[in-house]
């Protein structure tokens, strides 16, 4: 049974997503930190965009970049990597008034893991411009389905090549 | 488990759960009132209007503004349909990722069972 994906507003400008996984913090820590790892559930195929290219250096200070299809980009900085417990990372691609900075962390409890991921932005303004990015999963949000299948199918399978 | 439990969003909720409160809101979607204005509107103390008009302000719903003796109300800034539609559309995209996490943790997890065997041997 899938665990269930909770969204909720801390305040004009912060947003909370918290998520149980059923495995370790380490194997959940892992799949945030490996860009081969992390390319596969990012950007599901609902949202209808191809990625290009994903580069990460998950270290403090480390840069990131995920080149999309049509220029589309986004990138930033490390600015707290804590291994199994915590990340943090700028969102710079809307410029200095928009970036954003998410921090992730990982909290470990009979063998399950819960993750709260906080995003902060500089103002309501940019918080609620954001919703951009959320607005091309809405329509072809269907085709999650078949990506599921796809994936359990392959299982098991090698890293893929960013 | 982390709860976050009186949020902007509950506060809103809780805050039209009141006919009078509902009330005050459709009336300031007319016009701007004071807290006496709307006290007599709603046949009410001052102090029990301006209890309603306190919750519907700590959820964003109505700002109020004191100049001199008089505290006139008007609606705020929170519009709760598109508040709803955002947090709908975020909570689609981060679900559909975590849905998918959830595969390659699986997989992750099944290597490692697989890879403690062999070593077990």
């Amino acid at each position: 049974m899938k665990n269930i994906t909770t969204v909720e507003k801390k305040s004009d400008r912060e947003v909370i997503v918290t998520r149980t996984f059923n495995a370790p913090a380490r194997v959940v820590f892992e799949a945030w930190t490996r860009p081969e790892l992390m390319q596969r559930w990012w950007v599901p195929k609902s949202m209808n965009m191809s990625l290009l290219s994903c580069e990460m250096d998950v270290r403090v200070g480390g840069k990131y970049r995920f080149v999309f299809g049509e220029g589309m980009e986004f990138f930033g900085r490390y600015t707290e990597v804590v291994p199994n417990s915590r990340i943090v990372w700028t969102n710079d691609e809307g410029g200095e008034e928009a970036a954003s900075i998410t921090t992730v962390t990982f909290e470990e409890k009979d063998g399950k893991t819960l993750l709260v991921m906080s995003e902060l932005y500089p103002s309501k303004e940019a918080l609620d411009a954001s919703g951009g990015a959320a607005d091309a999963t809405h329509e072809t949000f269907t085709q999650l389905d078949e990506l599921l299948v796809e994936l359990g199918g392959s299982a098991e399978g090698e890293d893929v090549g960013c | 488990m982390v709860h976050y439990t009186n949020t902007r969003l509950d506060a809103s909720f809780a805050a039209l759960s009141d006919v009078t409160r509902r009330g005050v809101l459709e009336q300031l979607g007319r016009s701007e009132f004071s807290i006496t204005d709307l006290a007599a509107k709603f046949d009410m103390t001052l102090t029990g209007m301006k209890k309603h008009v306190d919750v519907l302000e700590y959820a964003g719903l109505v700002t109020t503004e004191k100049i001199g003796r008089v505290r006139t109300c008007k609606l705020g800034p929170r519009r709760l349909e598109e508040e709803v539609a955002w947090i709908g559309k975020y909570r689609e995209l981060w679900a559909a990722r975590f849905d998918e996490l959830d595969k390659v943790v699986g997989e992750l997890q099944r290597k490692e069972r697989t890879n403690a065997r062999k070593k077990g041997r």
